[in-house]
């Protein structure tokens, strides 16, 4: 298997729903994310080692012991309707935060308004998810994953690993399942919010490959 | 009952839960992720969606009850409710939930209590239907993809 280097990958998922937790758990593992739960914005800000004062200090640089985390996370995908601190919320304390900002922060919500969509977009948010998550959703989060580990080699790798899962048939499997699910209904608006917002997201590579098929 | 006459059982319930809307597409997406590493997968989201939902037709029974009624914090029961049932694909639960929350943007007393008996009675069936299709499992063995 080429998946060696997602291993490495952790995800934040936050959410208060313990169903929802419990999906969005499970399909980051099957797509072989490490993963970690919590069920509140301010969890995940406590997980993440960010306190209070921090925000307070943007310049602070990096190499500040305060801003260093416990552990390091990859990527947060989080709820956007929370009660108390909203995944809007959490997304803004986090690319406030001079030590979090790096970290690509995906929303997901049960419900598709088009200017909340775009809000959080703007505000640094590098997907937007409609509820319920599926399988073919989580493959848009390799390339972002892949930006944030150091680039060039990493794109490197990233290229011939693609032309190893272009061959393995559980690549060209999910492949099938994606373009069939592309063909029904609900994805379409997914597909629209992200064509209107940004050409870059409607190539990204995965796609490249499936168009060759 | 031999196997084969169990799963033929098993496929043809499914069949029209899906077919009668109780369940939709999201519900084959859980057994997508159910594998020999997570044997129990959809049994556990399930069972967590009949907690989840129990307690939450309690709150929304007290909610109705109050002489003042917060409709927000009813809307936000319904919420929740709307989206465990989306994740599971209880799709005739989540539909009542949708024509819920409009009877609590309204504040209508009236269609929000119509509306709970409605999601206690569509929750009691798909509950019933998904307990007896667990049985059949149980006692046949694994799904048939």
């Amino acid at each position: 298997m080429g998946m060696a280097a997602e291993s490495q990958f952790h995800v934040l998922a936050v959410d208060d729903s313990i169903i929802d937790r419990k999906l969005i758990e499970r399909l980051l593992k099957t797509s072989s994310y490490q993963v970690t739960t919590v069920d509140s914005g301010s969890k995940a800000l406590e997980f993440l080692g960010l306190h209070e004062d921090d925000t307070t200090n943007p310049s602070t640089p990096c190499v500040s012991p305060n801003n260093h985390q416990e552990v390091e996370v990859n990527l947060v995908i989080t709820d956007y309707c929370m009660p108390g601190m909203t995944g809007y919320d959490l997304l803004k304390k986090i690319k406030e935060s001079s030590s979090l900002r790096d970290i690509p922060v995906v929303i997901m919500s049960s419900e598709n308004v088009p200017s909340r969509i775009s809000r959080c977009l703007e505000e640094g948010a590098e997907e937007f998810f409609l509820k319920p998550v599926r399988l073919s959703d989580l493959n848009k989060l390799r390339p972002h994953l892949m930006k944030t580990k150091s680039k060039d080699q990493h794109q490197k790798q990233e290229k011939q690993e693609e032309k190893s899962a272009f061959q393995s048939p559980k690549q060209q499997q999910q492949e099938k399942e994606e373009h069939q699910q592309q063909q029904q209904s609900s994805n379409n608006k997914r597909k629209a919010i992200e064509e209107g917002l940004s050409p870059e997201r409607t190539r990204p590579r995965y796609n490249g490959i499936t168009t060759v098929v | 009952m031999d196997v084969v006459k169990l799963q033929k059982q098993l496929v043809d319930y499914r069949a029209s839960l899906y077919h009668e809307a109780f369940l939709d597409e999201q519900f084959t997406q859980l057994q997508e992720l159910q594998d020999e590493n997570n044997p129990d997968f959809v049994v556990e989201v399930v069972s967590l969606f009949f907690e989840d939902s129990e307690r939450l037709l309690n709150e929304l029974a007290k909610a109705l009850e109050q002489q003042s009624i917060d409709f927000k914090r009813v809307d936000a029961h319904v919420h929740q409710l709307k989206g465990s049932s989306s994740s599971i694909g209880a799709q005739r639960v989540q539909k009542v939930c949708i024509t819920f929350r409009n009877y609590c943007e309204e504040q209508n007393v009236e269609g929000c209590l119509k509306c709970l008996q409605q999601v206690k009675h569509e929750y009691s069936l798909v509950k019933t239907k998904l307990e007896t299709m667990f049985k059949i499992l149980a006692a046949g063995g694994s799904i048939p993809m």
